[in-house]
């Protein structure tokens, strides 16, 4: 057995297609001899890059029309896989994708392995790595299944770089009627407005924790952030507390960022935490309690009061 | 539903003709509880069930058992705070309803209950448990079957579930479950609202947050920190021990074991490695020219 051929669920938005099926069609160009796309959406409008980056083909669904993707998608997958086989599906660990997958694994009676952050091919299987305990162990665990593997990777696991070819060729899919189970219908969207470099690509992110004492203190780490260029992001602590919405969460549940400099203000740094943001070249802590464990993954630790150490930074740098 | 009773209003005899206006009182008020009771009782048809997973405590280190590679659960498990708010959740939506019976269900090894209990002290009325030695390295397709399995014989309105779980993560069962049981769903949910047969969802996005709606039954993931969980009272906590709670093994389930457990996961851990640890750089006490540390580390990065 060897892997062939590696379907990635590709996803995006007007602008374009995500970083993170751009990411996936790297990782699985270096498994697979052929790497095909399937998109629950205009799978035409962004064959030319996913082409760019590997893609033979784009299987498209079209507009999907309001109704929620997941189960209509795992439905017109599962009847494109018994016509087009895959030896595996890559998915991005996003709502839509983790939908998906879900319904998938249940239709084709396949496991599915989640949050992983690497993949290797070992004697014609397909192994995939997973980081745990916060990212201090991995754990590497092999498909021993018959039929499509299905895995789901987290961003920033891999490079997205374009290959070279040209624009992939584009096969319609006609979507399949999943039933009663595919009622939910979205009626509404709200965009939360977003200003300045976000997350996901910032350079620099200016972050804030529970140590800010209270949530007007955020103030703090949006000025700091503007003065540096930085996104500003948030722990878990406050955005369950309701000081920041959850787009601004960096961990395990939240964005997974890898800035140039990350400086985290009155953050512990604890498990949850430091899976989103240990991968960033430098990190800047500032906390009051010594034993933070955010201080053993810091190039430059404050053991200092938030309060103090951030208006006086605030002053230094506008001072310049 | 409970049974209707009929108030025991009786009729005056004669020596109680003249009743005494505190009997009268006592006989308004009797009246007056059978009247809410039995209104009560007409709205009272919301049944949700909620996921609970009863994991190790998070606040002591994890650890792989080294001849299986499972996480270890030998310890004490105590609920999943990722899933407190799906109870709580669960709690106020039948609260607004003005009645219903919020069930829980969740699966753990040797009959592990203290999450269970927790659970229940917050205010949901019974729960089962399914403990079964044959499901030790099940993955998220096979506790998905097992918990729709028993959520099937409960016959919910509305299942909720939180969004993952705080020590697998994978963000998979819920829908799985809803998959198995061919229910429609609607994951990461930061509000929810009952009208009618309709569930109505403020389901977030990366952007902000769709408006999504579907009938019941349906499942519902919830997003972690939507609701603030109540903390069990001391008369909660004394109700708990009471409440039914039932364990079932796999055979009360009529699933096969082979489907389940390691064998149905069809995967194996092949090795584990410790990762490249980031060594720690330099830690300073504040002194009140820390800034000027930051400001000079900022430059060599050329970010100032």
């Amino acid at each position: 057995m060897s892997v062939e051929t590696i379907l990635v669920f590709g996803e995006g938005d007007e602008s374009g297609p995500s970083v993170l099926t751009l990411e996936l069609l790297a990782a699985a160009r270096g498994l697979a001899t052929n790497v095909e796309v399937f998109v629950a959406g205009d799978g035409a409008a962004v064959a030319t890059e996913l082409g760019a980056h590997g893609a033979s083909t784009v299987y498209s669904t079209g507009a999907l029309d309001g109704k929620l993707m997941g189960v209509h998608a795992a439905a017109t997958l599962q009847t494109h896989l018994d016509s087009n086989p895959a030896d595996a599906v890559f998915f991005g660990q996003t709502a839509d994708g983790r939908d998906t997958a879900a319904r998938l694994a249940v239709r084709l009676d396949q496991p599915v392995i989640t949050n992983n952050v690497g993949a290797v091919i070992e004697d014609g299987t397909l192994v995939v790595e997973e980081p745990v305990f916060g990212g201090t162990q991995n754990v590497f665990t092999a498909f021993r299944n018959e039929g499509p593997s299905l895995a789901l990777f987290r961003p920033k696991s891999f490079e997205a770089e374009p290959a070279g070819g040209g624009t992939a060729a584009v096969v319609p899919v006609d979507v399949v009627d999943p039933g009663a189970a595919g009622s939910a219908t979205v009626t509404g969207r709200h965009i939360e407005e977003r200003s300045g470099p976000q997350l996901d690509d910032a350079e620099v992110v200016v972050s804030g924790g529970r140590g800010l004492g209270q949530p007007e203190a955020y103030a703090m780490v949006d000025e700091l952030a503007g003065l540096l260029g930085a996104a500003s992001g948030a722990s878990r602590a406050i955005v369950d507390a309701g000081w920041v919405p959850y787009a601004k969460q960096v961990g395990q549940t939240g964005k997974v960022v890898k800035p140039n400099v990350y400086v985290a203000c009155g953050i512990s740094g604890a498990t949850q935490h430091l899976v989103g943001m240990k991968g960033s070249k430098n990190i800047i802590a500032i906390n009051k309690d010594p034993e933070a464990p955010i201080f053993g993954v810091a190039d430059l630790g404050i053991v200092g009061d938030v309060h103090k150490v951030i208006p006086a930074l605030i002053e230094a740098l506008k001072a310049r | 539903m409970s049974p209707i009773f009929h108030p025991r209003v009786e009729l005056p005899s004669d020596q109680h003709r003249y009743s005494t206006l505190h009997q009268r009182v006592c006989e308004i008020f009797q009246l007056l509880i059978w009247i809410s009771n039995n209104l009560g009782a007409e709205s009272t048809t919301m049944k949700v069930v909620v996921c609970v997973k009863q994991i190790p405590d998070p606040a002591l280190p994890g650890e792989l058992d080294p001849s299986t590679n499972y996480l270890k659960r030998d310890d004490k498990l105590i609920l999943d705070e990722s899933d407190s708010y799906g109870v709580e959740m669960a709690l106020q939506l039948v609260e607004s309803a003005g009645g219903g019976e919020v069930s829980l269900v969740s699966m753990a090894p040797n009959g592990e209950v203290s999450g269970l209990r927790t659970a229940l002290a917050m205010g949901a009325e019974e729960a089962v448990l399914i403990s079964d030695d044959a499901l030790a390295g099940s993955d998220a397709l096979g506790t998905a079957r097992v918990l729709a399995a028993a959520i099937s014989k409960m016959s919910p309105d509305l299942v909720l579930a939180g969004v993952e779980s705080s020590d697998g993560y994978t963000g998979t069962v819920p829908e799985m479950i809803a998959g198995v049981l061919e229910m429609p769903s609607i994951t990461f949910a930061k509000q929810i609202e009952i009208d009618g047969n309709t569930v109505k969802v403020q389901r977030q996005t990366e952007a902000g947050y769709d408006d999504v709606e579907c009938a019941t039954p349906a499942l519902v993931s919830v997003t972690a920190g939507v609701v603030e969980p109540r903390y069990p009272s001391f008369k909660g906590i004394m109700a708990a021990k009471k409440k039914p709670l039932e364990e079932l093994d796999l055979a009360a389930l009529g699933i096969d074991s082979s489907t389940v457990g390691k064998n149905g996961a069809r995967q194996e851990t092949v090795r584990v490695t410790d990762a490249e640890e980031r060594q720690a750089g330099e830690v300073i006490e504040d002194e009140g020219d820390a800034h000027q540390k930051i400001v000079e580390f900022l430059g060599e990065l050329k970010i100032v």
